[in-house]
């Protein structure tokens, strides 16, 4: 199987390059996943780089473009791939080497949403009481893993990355907008009220497609903008 | 040699290596106190190993059924064979209910009774009334409660402003001429440049080091970074040898399989289809404790009942439960199912092997967090400035085997008594400035042991090579069983792992993102681990918990109600006595266990 992987390191290249490795079907097995794979091609070239961690799917490392998709390599089947594999860096942001990308931006947009719940008064002797149904609002949106895969893939966050908050950051809001726990919701919501942070969203949907964790950012990201214009009428 | 004369200072008050549930717990209670606080990791905090924990974290709530921590108590002394030093086990138990209770004050999206309280499962080794019935102990976040709590914990710090020095590898301690702790030198891993942190205290949070097996539970990066660092310093590991072999590992691939599933219902059978548990702990079958499911497991395909065209393995069966249960309480594991196996396990059985999944030992401390060492005399004592928190110290709360949902509980209680601590000292007693002269030699020399060339048309083995076979040496020397001759033979073989390891130079000298001379560092730690396990687990003539000699079948209190310390130095092994007296309560004496 042929692999074609973009390379750049920031010593020598002015810009990333194509190198081509090929594994032999023999070292493929049925169920070898691409962060397998990757690892014996590092076996044949030690400088070729990406982040992982987990090797299951719930760290959010390993987020790359392959043949044209964000995945993560370790819950990407190696046979369910078109020979030659394409793998890029995750598109939008600088990237570091390799397919390391640098994502500071992205993560700045996380932390502008103020993605931490904010409750009234604690008293430890008690838990907040939260019904099923309260805590099931919060099911499609708690289990993202910041892996990055929806915001790059968004046109809207590739033209204006530094404004518009992009669907992870979006559905960390979401999150704690949702939260009955959460006292400031009025105030999350009037901070995102905004036409970049929020309203640059199109409902392009690669968010929702790309998302490793079948989560639905789009969705979460249509509710805020109800909500806010909810918040407006009353 | 690398000159770290001229290089970046930085000064905080803490700084804490390792951003994972223990050190991020850690970091918002000094964060919160107005403390200056930097937290290194080698990843971006919620890449950190608590993220993959699944089943929950054990608080005698009563949500459920009635409960009581002196019962969780009782079950994590009898849980750990009795080596567990009971006024820890008294502190965490009785600090868990508080302390889950402020989780969810943080934003723990815990799952809910239907009163809108904590989620609560059943889970092995869990008792009321002292070991008459199941108890509901482990309150869950369906079973992505480490995911839940890591990334609740990462946001609060990002509330209380701690700094994040992101994707940075912590190199070496750095102690002062008295041997005192001024510090760590750092590598920045996006850049290649080294760093001083010069700290009034360092706290070790680097979690497991399961990467020592090679069939593992765990994410990539634990590697025992942190032990490594400590026995450079000269400082002991304790009760290396205890290893936990989690049961229900997905079979020849290691990923974990949540207690939770048992907890919900989940079987194990075996080729026959036989729910062979009953034969080991007839009580309460399949959710007796860890170390007594993996052996049962073992021994069903050591002795030719095990599953698939190899007999390698046994079968995990929820197939009874109601899919929907299934759904709502266990998503994450029936993904792993259908990612990996392609099995969905509402239909199917799931094959399980035990894996390596958590180290009991580690890095001695006392219920403040300070790391302990013995003096000449053999009495223990505190080393200034130094703490470790969560998998990587060993309180020791879980003796000879872990009780599951306890690892997340350890990680909080003692990350937040820690800090505390720090900050009492910190605003009670003067601090030395920092000013004073610091060994920078030994970090040096690390770096400067990796940068030497290859010689010319002469190419050395690479690090993966020598972590692969060091891995499977482990595995077969010192897994599930091991005896004298296995592990004599792993002795011999980690010699020669040694020197070949000595002669690997690296292909990569590039200074941006450079894996090569990252995995070198982490092989190095694993190999002071490795040797650490071995000359422990050598010397302790007895099977106690996870630690299950074929040659010394029986526990043996008489002589071994001790912990091991290991040093580097000559391999030298000492010994503590397991503190056996509780805080406020009678103490529980050691007796046979059974499930």
């Amino acid at each position: 199987m042929e692999f074609l992987i973009d390379r750049f390191n920031p010593e020598v290249d002015e810009k990333p390059h194509v190198q081509r490795f090929v594994l032999e079907d023999c070292d493929i097995g049925g169920d070898m996943m691409l962060l397998g794979a990757l690892e014996k091609l590092r076996e044949q070239d030690p400088t070729l780089t990406f982040r992982s961690s987990c090797k299951e799917g719930v760290c959010g490392s390993d987020g790359m473009n392959v043949n044209g998709q964000n995945r993560l390599s370790c819950i990407t089947r190696v046979s369910e791939l078109t020979s030659p594999v394409v793998i890029k860096p995750l598109p939008g942001l600088p990237v570091i080497k390799d397919l390391v990308i640098d994502m500071e931006l992205f993560y700045q947009h996380y932390r502008d949403v103020k993605p931490y719940l904010q409750p009234a008064p604690k008293d430890l002797d008690h838990e907040i009481l939260q019904t099923p149904e309260e805590r099931e609002k919060l099911d499609g949106s708690y289990e993202c893993i910041l892996c990055g895969c929806c915001s790059t893939s968004c046109p809207s966050f590739w033209w204006n990355p530094d404004k518009f908050h992009g669907p992870a950051a979006l559905l960390a809001a979401h999150r704690f907008v949702v939260d009955s726990r959460d006292i400031t919701t009025r105030d999350r919501l009037e901070a995102l009220d905004d036409p970049y942070k929020t309203f640059r969203c199109r409902n392009i949907q690669n968010c929702t497609a790309s998302c490793p964790k079948g989560l639905n950012p789009s969705r979460a990201i249509n509710e805020l903008k109800s909500m806010m214009l909810a918040k407006q009428l009353d | 040699m690398t000159n770290l004369d001229a290089i970046d200072t930085f000064h905080f008050d803490v700084v804490i290596v390792g951003a994972g549930g223990a050190g991020l717990r850690s970091a918002l209670e000094l964060s919160k106190s107005d403390q200056q606080v930097a937290v290194v990791s080698k990843v971006f905090p919620t890449r950190s190993h608590t993220v993959a924990a699944q089943g929950g974290i054990n608080a005698a709530l009563g949500n459920i059924t009635e409960d009581n921590w002196h019962w969780h108590m009782y079950d994590t002394i009898k849980g750990s064979d009795y080596l567990g030093d009971q006024d820890a086990i008294e502190f965490m138990c009785r600090e868990a209910i508080e302390i889950v209770r402020e989780l969810e004050h943080f934003g723990v999206p815990f799952s809910r009774t239907d009163e809108g309280k904590i989620y609560q499962r059943p889970f092995g080794g869990q008792s009321r009334h002292f070991g008459e019935s199941q108890a509901t102990r482990t309150c869950a976040a369906a079973d992505r409660t480490g995911h839940a709590i890591l990334q609740t914990l990462y946001q609060q710090n990002i509330h209380a402003g701690t700094s994040f020095f992101d994707e940075y590898f912590a190199i070496d301690l750095v102690l002062d001429d008295e041997g005192n702790v001024g510090g760590l030198v750092v590598l920045n891993i996006q850049t290649g440049q080294v760093q001083l942190l010069r700290s009034h205290v360092v706290m070790i949070a680097t979690g497991g080091a399961c990467q020592l097996f090679k069939t593992n539970t765990n994410a990539k990066i634990n590697t025992g970074d942190g032990l490594g660092m400590v026995l450079r310093a000269g400082l002991p590991l304790q009760d290396m040898e205890f290893w936990q072999f989690h049961p229900t590992g997905v079979a020849n691939k290691g990923m974990l399989l949540s207690e939770a599933a048992r907890g919900e219902g989940g079987v194990l059978r075996n080729a026959d289809g036989e729910a062979f548990m009953v034969k080991y702990a007839p009580h309460v079958k399949d959710l007796a404790s860890r170390d007594v499911v993996a052996r049962a497991i073992a021994i069903e395909v050591k002795e030719g009942r095990g599953c698939g065209p190899k007999k390698d393995h046994v079968l995990l069966d929820l197939t009874h439960i109601d899919a929907e249960v299934i759904k709502k309480r266990l998503p994450g594991i029936r993904d792993i199912g259908l990612t990996f196996l392609g099995l969905d396990m509402c239909d199917a059985a799931i094959p399980v092997y035990p894996t390596a999944h958590y180290m009991m030992g580690g890095i001695p401390t006392n219920l403040k967090g300070q790391v302990v060492t013995l003096d000449e005399v053999g009495k223990p004592q505190s080393v200034k400035g130094l703490y470790a928190v969560g998998e990587c110290a060993c309180v020791s709360v879980h003796g000879a085997n872990r009780l599951g949902g306890n690892s997340l509980l350890d990680i909080v209680v003692f990350g937040r008594a820690a800090a505390k601590d720090i900050v009492h000292n910190l605003e009670t007693k003067p601090v030395d400035h920092f000013d004073k002269t610091l060994n920078l030699s030994k970090a040096a020399e690390r770096l400067n042991r990796w940068a030497q060339p290859q010689e010319k048309n002469h190419k050395t083995e690479t690090i993966a090579e020598i972590r692969h076979d060091l891995q499977v040496a482990m595995q077969v020397g010192c897994g599930v069983f091991r005896n004298e001759e296995s592990m004599q033979s792993l002795l011999k073989e980690l010699e020669v792992l040694q020197d070949r390891l000595d002669l690997v130079r690296l292909h990569d000298h590039s200074n941006a993102f450079n894996l090569e001379r990252l995995e070198a560092f982490e092989l190095e730690n694993l190999m002071g681990l490795a040797t650490a396990t071995v000359y422990s687990a050598l010397a302790r003539t007895e099977s106690r918990g996870a630690h299950s000699r074929v040659d010394f079948t029986e526990r043996d209190d008489e002589n071994w109600m001790k912990h091991s310390l290991y040093f580097l130095e000559n391999h030298q092994l000492r010994y503590k006595p397991v503190t056996t007296k509780p805080l406020t309560v009678e103490t529980f004496p050691p007796k046979a266990r059974v499930y």
